[in-house]
């Protein structure tokens, strides 16, 4: 899927979408702040038939819901994959060796085997973090593995019952 | 000075005014012609000629042109400007031809001076961006495709007028064929060398005005702009051009801020300058200027419909979306009478009615050609797509 971008000279950005239905959608972020959602007339291409005007807290509240189940669904998909595979949760415990230390400190994949394919801190999901990510304590690490490769991973950053 | 008699007589013209915009919104057209149609009748030979307060309407109305162009330069960045002017010269170049001809060929009809001739082909070349943006927004086509090369050609305009204006104000100071040639070669320079800072130094004119507390802000952005509106008008390049200038420079944050906080301010004062000119109209002048200024508008709503048109065909737009790009530039306002304006003030004849006539008309038919672009040019879309 592409998403082509447009600028509007005086105005922000077009951002194009066409699904793979061949339905034509449009976001428009303004450069004052806030979007527009737009969907294209089917018989007209070139006018949009719909213009949902977004606030800011709007249009955080959308991607957030598009992105949160994006994650939810992609680790739900790999579960299917692959038998043997569990998705586990945990928050990071100020009393960990790592908070503070880059993820990459902690060698997890290369000691237990699993990986580490999401972090979420407050409200923002830092998905596939790099060796190089920052811990913080009240970080939810979300991991991929064999049950018992959880749990040592889950020791390796000082959780003790997962 | 009776300071009572200057407050109530303002207040009065503020408060009708803001009646006027409201009773404007209400029809859906822009309020510049009631601007204007409210100095044709405070002026003197109209219904109710102002007498105290004239000094303040002056000096207001010179900021108002200050502002009104600050905020068409802060609309875009340098890197808008300079990427639009590459990719999409050949509309600007189009635009320009069809556009400014019309108003060159009907001040020589008429008789008017090489000045007048010149100002009139700047007063129907532009389209005002105000009213094209503000019914691009009302019209929900902001995300429409056929929209880029609208902007684009807005784009264009706004840097034909960084070297229009100029080059007018060389002309309009009336010296000979030598001193003309040479003050406008001086302007022009001027002018290159300060785009060319801006493009540079953007970001550290952007850094030195920008404060995070507004009233820091607007005192930075109006000082500055003055001082080198002023400074520009001193060295004949006229102080839009000035104000224009400094608004391309400051950006980024700075830029967004700062046009949200001159907007009000601009709207305030681009008021008392639409009033003014009209003060400055004789409003017996205007009647005879009708016929001539219907004709003119008919013309040039034409050439500026075929003109999105063209432009929309060229990025693959279909016959509606063009239809709706040309019809969408057809307002002709503001800066119609900013030109118009520095040709008054220099004395030339014969402009002031005719643009008054002209944009009265092109102000109210622009929004309405838009809003019913595809119902108006219905025979034409039947023809290119059954």
């Amino acid at each position: 899927m592409e998403v082509h971008e447009m600028a509007l000279p005086g105005i922000g950005v077009r951002y194009d979408i066409t699904t793979e239905r061949g339905r034509h959608m449009a976001i428009v972020a303004f450069r004052g702040g806030g979007h527009e959602l737009a969907l294209y007339d089917e018989r007209d291409p070139d006018r949009s038939r719909d213009v949902i005007p977004l606030t800011e807290e709007e249009s955080d509240a959308i991607a957030e819901v598009l992105g949160a189940t994006r994650m939810v669904e992609r680790v739900a998909d790999l579960h299917k994959q692959i038998e043997g595979l569990t998705t586990e949760q945990l928050s990071l415990p100020a009393t960990s060796d790592y908070v503070g230390r880059p993820l990459g400190d902690a060698r997890i994949r290369t000691v237990t085997g699993t990986s580490i394919v999401a972090v979420v801190r407050g409200e923002q999901v830092h998905a596939a973090p790099r060796p190089d990510f920052v811990l913080q304590a009240a970080d939810v690490v979300v991991m991929v593995g064999t049950p018992d490769g959880c749990r040592a991973a889950g020791e390796l950053l000082g959780v003790h019952e997962i | 000075m009776d300071t009572g008699a200057v407050l109530l007589e303002l207040g009065a013209i503020i408060l009708g005014l803001g009646v006027a915009g409201r009773f404007a919104a209400r029809l859906g057209i822009s309020p510049i012609p009631l601007y204007l149609l409210a100095g044709l009748a405070f002026g003197e030979g109209g219904v109710l000629p102002l007498d105290t307060s004239e000094e303040f309407i002056e000096v207001g109305a010179e900021i108002g042109v200050v502002l009104l162009l600050l905020t068409l330069g802060l609309a875009y960045t340098p890197a808008e400007l300079s990427s639009t002017m590459r990719s999409n010269y050949r509309s600007g170049l189009v635009d320009l031809v069809l556009n400014a001809t019309p108003g060159a060929a009907a001040g020589l009809l008429l008789g008017l001076s090489p000045a007048g001739v010149l100002t009139m082909a700047g007063v129907t070349y532009i389209s005002s961006s105000g009213i094209v943006a503000k019914l691009l927004e009302d019209l929900g086509r902001i995300p429409n495709r056929e929209t880029p090369p609208v902007l684009a050609i807005l784009v264009f305009e706004d840097l034909v007028m960084a070297v229009y204006l100029p080059v007018l104000a060389a002309v309009l100071a009336g010296l000979s064929v030598l001193g003309t040639s040479a003050s406008v070669l001086v302007s022009l320079a001027v002018v290159g060398l300060v785009l060319l800072a801006a493009f540079r130094f953007g970001d550290r004119i952007s850094a030195l005005v920008f404060s995070t507390d507004s009233e820091q802000m607007i005192l930075r952005v109006l000082g500055i702009t003055l001082l080198v509106a002023g400074a520009a008008q001193q060295l004949q390049v006229s102080a839009a051009v000035g104000a224009f200038l400094i608004g391309i420079a400051i950006s980024g944050e700075a830029g967004e801020s700062a046009r949200g906080l001159v907007s009000p301010l601009r709207d305030l004062f681009a008021a008392v300058f639409f009033v003014t000119f009209g003060l400055r109209t004789d409003p017996g002048a205007v009647l005879p200027e009708l016929l001539p200024a219907l004709a003119l508008a008919v013309v040039t709503a034409a050439t500026k419909v075929y003109t999105g048109w063209w432009a929309a065909g060229q990025v693959g737009i279909g016959p509606r979306g063009r239809l709706r790009a040309g019809a969408a530039l057809v307002a002709r306002g503001e800066f119609s009478i900013v030109i118009a304006g520095l040709a008054v003030v220099a004395g030339i004849d014969g402009v002031g009615p005719l643009t008054t006539a002209y944009v009265l008309v092109m102000a109210v038919i622009g929004p309405l050609f838009a809003r019913y672009a595809e119902v108006l040019g219905a025979p034409v879309l039947r023809r290119v797509a059954p």
